[in-house]
């Protein structure tokens, strides 16, 4: 295998760093971060999450406020989703689409009050969306604040979260519905918790200041919550069928080659023109044997290269190697592929998206 | 972590034995997570030091395998297409990869003092 490349010096770092050691997680580059790729393994983590509850850092991730009168009509203006059907105190998946037909980045929208919005971005994208935002503000009636280093961001998903978190918060969580966004209190210091995840089981997300991020992350170890990185997230949102920004998703995709097609509404926005074209391509999921796939490999259907693989993992839940490729959209439509592995080419067999749902 | 004092390593992490069998450090092991596929060489391949010719695969990442050694592959792990996972939990015994007939220049390779130094 490869030499070890330990070069960390220049790396950002979450406030749960010193969290992290403590676990014994090991730690590397992700996006301009410092994160944990894994802590006890992969596999023991994934499956903690899919069959208790597991916990990820997220903290790398960025938080912009958008606030004022005109909050409303600025974020309509650079996405693709209708956020005038958010009401306070719910959230919701979206896109800020470029103006040359792929994307900016995806982002979830969170409503905090009427005029007061919360929008959670990509680590990796923090500068470019927020050069991109400020050079859309234009003269709508709206402020536009950066919060990422305000905040931790610790994301508790698996079955068993509503129940370890229950004797510890203020809010009754069972009343709470998927996508809801609020106000609480857990092990006693105010948070934010929202309903949602991206591992396909149920979960949190626990939005906390972050000075107070590592007493969370402890408390929440102490209640039972198994630590899991980086590793597990991408099998566990692989298995899900989500999309990963810089995967499936970049400035030169055509979003709708994913088939979320949900997430644009009939609404005008930047990029319109762009997004409203039929893909070329369309996003399908791969599995094999026995022969792990990964990002890059070629996908031939019947001796011609009809796309590439994007993401590919073994599956913990399944058992087997799976995979998400772009493919020509004709191509997908017929079935039968082969990848090409280290100049041979596998047999690759066509499973619907998601490989996995609860 | 284990670094048995009979064997040589290679800086990629390789160990060889005085028999020619060649497999990943306990180092790597670790490094790599859970083990979930194994490539092997064809009986009978001459290699040269340095040339890729088995790959290990992680959950996250396939990482090529390097001969220690030039020579001959003499046999290769076959319990490893079932349960790849023994290259974590038995790295210097049931996890081996291939066997080497090595012939008289092998690469450099340190020992297990100086590859542990290296690798702390």
């Amino acid at each position: 295998m490869a030499q070890s490349d330990t070069n960390t010096q220049q790396l950002k770092r979450t406030p749960l760093h010193a969290a992290h050691l403590r676990s014994g997680a090991r730690m590397v580059e992700f996006g301009g971060w410092e994160m944990p790729v894994s802590y006890t393994g992969v596999m023991a983590e994934h499956q903690a999450v899919r069959q208790q509850a597991g916990m990820f850092d997220v903290s790398h991730m960025g938080e912009f406020r958008v606030t004022g009168t005109g909050a409303l009509d600025f974020l309509q203006s650079v996405t693709t989703n209708d956020v005038s059907r958010l009401k306070a105190g719910r959230a919701h998946y979206n896109w800020l689409p470029g103006e040359s037909g792929g994307l900016i980045d995806d982002i979830y929208v969170y409503r905090v009050a009427e005029h007061d919005y919360l929008l959670v971005v990509n680590a990796a994208n923090i500068g470019k969306d927020w050069a991109h935002l400020k050079r859309h503000l234009n003269d709508h009636d709206a402020q536009l604040s950066d919060e990422s280093g305000q905040w931790g961001l610790i994301a508790v998903q698996g079955p068993q979260t509503g129940a370890l978190l229950q004797p510890h918060c203020d809010t009754n969580l069972g009343q709470t519905k998927k996508n809801d966004f609020f106000a609480a209190h857990l092990f006693g210091v105010p948070v934010w918790l929202a309903r949602t995840g991206y591992t396909g089981e149920d979960g949190f997300e626990v939005f906390v200041p972050a000075a107070q991020a590592e007493a969370i992350w402890d408390a929440l170890l102490g209640a039972g919550l198994t630590p899991a990185g980086l590793g597990a997230r991408d099998t566990l949102r692989l298995e899900a069928g989500f999309p990963l920004f810089g995967h499936e998703f970049s400035a030169e995709i055509h979003p709708l080659s994913s088939g979320y097609s949900w997430v644009v509404k009939d609404k005008a926005h930047l990029g319109r023109h762009h997004i409203r074209v039929e893909p070329e391509h369309r996003l399908i999921g791969l599995a094999t044997d026995k022969v792990p796939l990964r990002e890059g490999y070629p996908v031939f259907q019947g001796g011609v290269q009809v796309g590439v693989v994007t993401s590919g993992t073994v599956s913990p839940t399944l058992g087997h190697p799976i995979a998400m490729a772009l493919v020509d959209r004709q191509a997908a439509e017929q079935g039968a592929f082969e990848v090409e592995v280290r100049g041979k080419r596998v047999a690759a067999r066509v499973l619907e998206l998601p490989f996995y749902r609860r | 972590m284990q670094t048995p004092s009979e064997l040589k390593y290679a800086p990629t992490h390789e160990w060889l034995s005085g028999d020619g069998t060649v497999g990943i450090s306990d180092f790597a092991q670790d490094q790599l997570g859970d083990v979930v596929y194994v490539e092997l060489p064809e009986v009978g391949r001459e290699v040269k030091a340095g040339e890729t010719l088995a790959v290990v695969e992680s959950v996250k990442t396939a990482s090529d395998i390097y001969a220690p050694a030039s020579g001959t592959i003499t046999a290769v792990n076959d319990a490893l297409s079932g349960t790849p996972e023994l290259v974590n939990s038995s790295p210097y015994g049931e996890g081996w990869l291939f066997k080497l007939d090595v012939g008289e220049a092998s690469g450099e390779l340190m020992d297990a003092a100086a590859y542990g130094a290296a690798n702390n």
